[in-house]
């Protein structure tokens, strides 16, 4: 017989006080569990959502050049001092310290060309790369598979009276539209895009890339970090974050994850009160069990002990069976919060860990006031026989 | 060796004072079996409690094995009460969740004993008081003179020097009454001091001194 014994026997003799003072407990962790993790999972799903539709992060050659745009009407631009960026560079970028954030890196070139009888703006793209960034294309036909197929957007194929399966001729060279964009209501709509090398080759720019789209995978995503890395590899590029893009992100997940911790805070508050009241009363109860062990010579550290102990052992017990649950109402509600269909919960040993943490933080901190009071018991007046 | 020394004991409830103990001199030698009698509200109970150390008089002196009890500091004094006191209530107070093995062992708890040594001090504690059968019992699987014979075992296991016990049979028949009154007889003839408070005067013919107690002064004492 220890101490301890004394704690576990009272909770496992007294199951139906245990039980309240469990699942007290429980539900208060259940339901910061279910939260967390649905604020995570649903993140995570909007994060990919949101990856999924276009980049973040922005290189350029580097230029002084000053824009002459106005009111959307684009003038031209003055360009001096300029740079570009050679395409055996871009290897550089999967080497930056956070390149497992980096979902899609699309080099583009661009450049004018004489189709037909019109003029065209040529873009050269991966085709692979682009497509994983710009999930929303639709395409009619297929996407370019070799040199001599290419990619026209909506208006360029009205432009040119073609449609996918048709042959239209670039500077002299004949090429199969293998697809035609539905239309985006972008710039695409205007562009005839061809394979990167190709386009390259028509547009005697071997080697020379006009621009790179970056897409960043945003979970906990330091864009700004991945700036500055880019740029360290890339000096002679000016590398952007796509600011707009990146704060909407942020801006709205920053906001659900303050509606989840102010829930989660509250209901932490309930829980602790519950973990008190609980407590108190059973101390209270216990007034006379608390005079014997005093009249027997129990230090006033013994009586906190055995308090604690058992809020401990509930607290533990409430983490884990919280944990439990609240990753199991996470599952059954996800489907009905989340965007998509095939939302992942996220698993999160951090998650896990802290919740038994909380548990037993709330627990003991709820029970030093009662274990303090019981420990000060005047034993007399416990024992009142006396 | 117990000796006490113009003790006192007042309480004050509001504007009123009670004086529970007035000036109470007294001396109880070892292996002494002694009862206390007196009538309700004479402060025989609060002389135990007092003398159990758990009661601060308002003056006066305990003195017990040759230390000053209530010049101990706190803790130290829950020390001595685990080492050379055993207490019986009244109401025997056994904890109801644990079995009379276990509640046997509650004052070994805090002891620097091995598990089966403290085992074998409860299990010999109840078998000195005829409960070696009945060691996995709850409380209330128990009868009232049962759960008393579990209470004088929780008393005595750690072989405290002296006992305090406090209307050990208030709440017994007249047959268990006598035969509780043996053991405790049997306890002392052991060697154990004994300090009885009781209002049942039979049962001071198993003691060898009673002490009469009126408003909280010592009026009479008597050799049995």
């Amino acid at each position: 017989m220890k101490l301890h014994n004394i704690a576990i026997n009272n909770l496992r003799r007294r199951k139906a006080k245990m039980a309240f003072l469990t699942i007290g407990l429980m539900v208060g962790i259940a339901t910061i569990v279910t939260l967390v993790t649905l604020t995570k999972s649903m993140s995570g799903d909007i994060e990919r959502k949101m990856d999924e539709f276009g980049a973040n992060i922005l290189i350029t050659p580097r230029s002084n050049d000053l824009s002459m745009t106005y009111g959307g009407i684009s003038l031209g631009g003055v360009s001096f001092d300029q740079r570009e960026i050679r395409e055996e560079d871009l290897a550089r970028i999967h080497t930056i310290q956070n390149s497992r954030n980096i979902s899609a890196v699309s080099p583009k070139v661009l450049g004018g060309i004489r189709a037909g009888e019109r003029d065209v703006l040529l873009v050269g793209v991966d085709f692979d790369s682009e497509l994983r960034m710009k999930q929303w294309w639709q395409i009619f036909g297929e996407a370019p598979r070799n040199d001599s197929e290419v990619l026209l957007g909506s208006e360029a194929a009205n432009a040119l009276e073609v449609m996918s399966g048709d042959k239209v001729e670039l500077n002299g060279e004949t090429f199969k539209v293998a697809g035609v964009l539905e239309q985006t209501g972008s710039q695409d709509d205007a562009l005839v895009f061809a394979p990167l090398k190709k386009a390259q080759q028509l547009l005697g720019k071997e080697g020379k890339i006009t621009l790179v789209e970056v897409a960043a995978l945003c979970s906990g995503c330091p864009i700004g970090d991945m700036v500055v890395q880019i740029a360290e590899k890339l000096p002679d590029a000016r590398v952007s974050a796509i600011q707009q893009v990146v704060e909407s992100r942020l801006h709205a997940l920053d906001q659900f994850r303050r509606f989840a911790f102010g829930v989660a805070a509250v209901v932490v508050f309930i829980g602790a009160l519950i973990v008190f009241v609980t407590m108190m009363g059973s101390v209270n109860e216990r007034t006379t069990e608390i005079g014997v062990f005093r009249a027997i010579g129990f230090r006033q550290s013994h009586i906190m002990r055995i308090i604690l102990l058992e809020a401990l052992l509930v607290s533990l017990l409430a983490g884990l069976l919280g944990y439990a649950s609240g990753m199991g109402a996470a599952k059954l509600v996800l489907p009905f919060m989340a965007e998509s269909k095939d939302a992942l919960l996220a698993w999160d040993a951090m998650v896990a860990g802290g919740s038994v943490t909380l548990a037993l933080l709330v627990g003991v901190l709820a029970s030093l006031y009662p274990a303090l009071h019981a420990s000060r018991l005047d034993p007399t007046e416990a024992l009142r026989a006396l | 060796m117990i000796k006490i020394t113009d003790l006192s004991k007042h309480y004050t409830s509001g504007e009123e004072t009670v004086e529970a103990l007035r000036g109470i001199d007294l001396a109880i030698e070892p292996g002494e079996f002694v009862s206390i009698m007196g009538q309700s509200g004479s402060g025989k109970s609060t002389l135990l409690s007092v003398l159990g150390g758990m009661n601060h008089p308002t003056s006066g002196e305990v003195e017990m094995a040759g230390v000053r009890l209530y010049a101990l500091p706190g803790e130290k004094l829950a020390d001595f009460r685990a080492q050379n006191l055993g207490f019986v209530f009244q109401s025997f107070h056994l904890i109801p969740y644990l079995t009379a093995l276990e509640n046997v062992m509650l004052p070994l708890a805090i002891a620097p004993l091995s598990r089966s040594a403290k085992h074998e001090a409860a299990r010999g504690a109840l078998e000195r008081v005829g409960l070696g059968a009945k060691l996995d019992r709850l409380p209330s699987q128990l009868s009232g003179g049962e759960q008393e014979r579990v209470a004088i075992a929780r008393a005595i296991v750690n072989q405290p020097q002296i006992i305090l016990a406090d209307e050990p049979t208030g709440n017994l028949d007249s047959k268990t009454s006598d035969e509780v009154m043996a053991l405790f007889r049997e306890l002392n003839d052991g060697g154990q001091t004994v300090v009885m408070v009781t209002h049942n005067p039979d049962n001071c013919a198993y003691t060898d001194r009673t002490i009469f107690l009126k408003d909280g002064q010592v009026v009479a004492e008597g050799k049995a």
